[in-house]
């Protein structure tokens, strides 16, 4: 483990992209079984995913070997430096990966039981049961109706125009925002401020009825206010959804999340509890990292 | 997993979490010295020196105050997590009890200066010379513990309360026996029962804060539990 502590720790400098790889092969040698509680029983689980690889063009590795489950109804937080897989892991829940040129995606992802590789699997309808939440808020050009109601169009989940404004209204109350819109449905979604942008979004993902929500950094390009606003609304939607967040802020991470996974240089190290990890982490890599000794 | 409170990306706080442990064991010295200086005061009658210790005792709340403002500011400012956070709250948690081993030495103090010198008071006193080195022992232990993170030498010092307990029976029963002999011996025995309860007093003090050694470097809250048991936890994930 020492090895691999004085590794991070040249890792800090910006490597080139072949040591970088050769880095993360050593690491991953290293380093080969998840610490804490990363499997759930059947029941308690919405993803299952086992050794799972992502590889970018010319066979550079990006994740190795991540075998964990995902809740149902739980906010599982993916933390760690920048690079080490978190985001591509998140990617892979979605096939998201599968619009980058070049990228591979092996092991098996369950989602409850259905293989979301397997051959018969839409991509369109995946992405329409694991929504996605991005850092930017990225709102449309359309208005702000229109922002919410696109997917529902798309998939024809309303046979008629007060389903489709049911639709609309319940998810921006679910997303906290209809009280603010109410009065200006047909204004443009991009007129709204940064944090109602993102509710705006997050509106727009549950308006499909997805059954994941898949968050990348939701919240850093927010103020605090807009933060705790959409932090709340978080552990809200936990009710109906299960929600896996990327983020980059160790303290979100302990706020909402109920399990923590920490990724490094490709693997996932540690899968615990939220207290567990923030107050003793099993792994000795987690533990520096939680308490800034590097990266 | 190693403990340590060097190696982080900020220097400054490197800086500020040792500052935080340094004036730990700084009071913890002064705690010592308090101890020390009253068992001697007591067992040999030294009124001068129980007056020192009985005035020496604002030094320690002065750093206990002191200590718990720079803890909240780190807290503050530095959101600690994992061990950084066990080892705020576990300092925070020992300099109470330091301070209250320190308030014991100026009860012991106060009373050595108090206690007028009779012909029988030399022999009550010596009863209390076992029991008073026994504690200074531990006072030396946890404190040694707690500057390495010991886990080990906490575990003895853990043990070794038992024994104290035991050794303030047995004075406790001496005391009595003089008391029903004679009543007149009752006012002296009876002062000299309420220092032999603040020396047991110190050794509770020192077991908590050896609790809270293990906490700090083992994660696993010890109080209130089963003794064989934490030492099978504790030795098995060693």
């Amino acid at each position: 483990m020492t090895e691999a502590v004085l590794n991070m720790t040249e890792a800090n400098a910006p490597p080139s992209r072949e040591s970088a790889a050769g880095k993360r092969e050593e690491f991953a040698h290293e380093i080969s079984n998840t610490v804490g509680r990363p499997l759930l029983s059947d029941a308690a689980t919405k993803f299952r995913c086992r050794d799972v690889d992502v590889f970018y063009a010319g066979d550079k590795q990006a994740i190795f070997n991540v075998s964990m489950d995902i809740g149902r109804n739980e906010v599982i937080a993916m933390i760690g430096p920048s690079g080490c897989g978190k985001s591509t892991f998140l990617r892979c829940l979605n096939r998201m990966n599968d619009t980058i040129p070049g990228c591979r995606v092996t092991g098996d992802i369950h989602l409850d039981s259905e293989d979301i590789h397997a051959r018969a699997q839409d991509p369109v309808l995946l992405r329409a049961r694991v929504g996605m939440v991005f850092q930017k808020p990225n709102p449309f050009p359309k208005s702000i109706y229109d922002n919410v109601a696109y997917g529902p169009r798309l998939h024809g989940l309303a046979a008629n125009r007060a389903e489709l404004d049911d639709i609309v209204e319940d998810s921006l109350t679910k997303a906290g925002l209809f009280n603010e819109v109410k009065d200006r449905l047909s204004a443009p979604g991009t007129g709204l401020s940064g944090g109602q942008q993102q509710r705006l979004c997050i509106a727009r993902t549950i308006a499909v009825s997805p059954e994941v929500i898949l968050m990348d950094e939701p919240t850093s390009a927010l103020d605090p206010i807009a933060t705790a606003t959409i932090e709340e609304l978080i552990d809200e939607l936990r009710q109906s959804f299960t929600i896996c967040i990327v983020t980059h802020s160790m303290q979100q991470a302990a706020r909402i999340s109920q399990r923590t996974a920490y990724f490094h240089l490709g693997k996932l190290v540690e899968v615990n509890d939220t207290k567990t990890v923030f107050t003793n982490p099993q792994h000795q890599l987690t533990e520096n990292y939680i308490t800034g000794r590097f990266g | 997993m190693e403990m340590n409170t060097t190696q982080h990306t900020s220097q400054q706080y490197n800086h500020e979490l040792e500052n935080a442990r340094s004036r730990l064991m700084t009071m913890g010295g002064l705690v010592e010295a308090q101890v020390d200086n009253a068992i001697k005061a007591l067992l040999e009658g030294d009124s001068a020196l129980g007056e020192k210790v009985a005035f020496s005792d604002y030094e320690i709340n002065t750093l206990e105050v002191a200590i718990d403002e720079q803890c909240a500011e780190i807290i503050a400012r530095r959101q600690p997590a994992a061990s950084d956070l066990r080892l705020l709250i576990t300092i925070i948690k020992v300099i109470t009890d330091l301070e209250r081993i320190g308030d014991e030495a100026e009860k012991v103090g106060r009373y050595a200066v108090e206690m007028p010198e009779t012909a029988t008071s030399g022999e009550l006193h010596r009863s209390l010379r076992h029991l008073g080195e026994h504690v200074k022992a531990m006072l030396r232990d946890t404190l040694d513990a707690l500057a390495r993170m010991d886990v080990k030498l906490a575990m003895q010092v853990v043990d070794k309360d038992q024994q104290v307990d035991a050794e303030f029976d047995a004075v406790s029963r001496q005391l009595f026996t003089r008391m029903l002999e004679d009543p007149r011996n009752i006012k002296d025995s009876l002062s000299v029962t309420w220092c032999a309860r603040s020396l047991e007093r110190i050794g509770d003090h020192c077991k908590n804060i050896c609790e809270y050694v293990i906490y700090l470097v083992k994660g696993k809250d010890v109080r209130h539990t089963n003794l064989e048991k934490v030492r099978s936890e504790i030795l098995s994930n060693n």
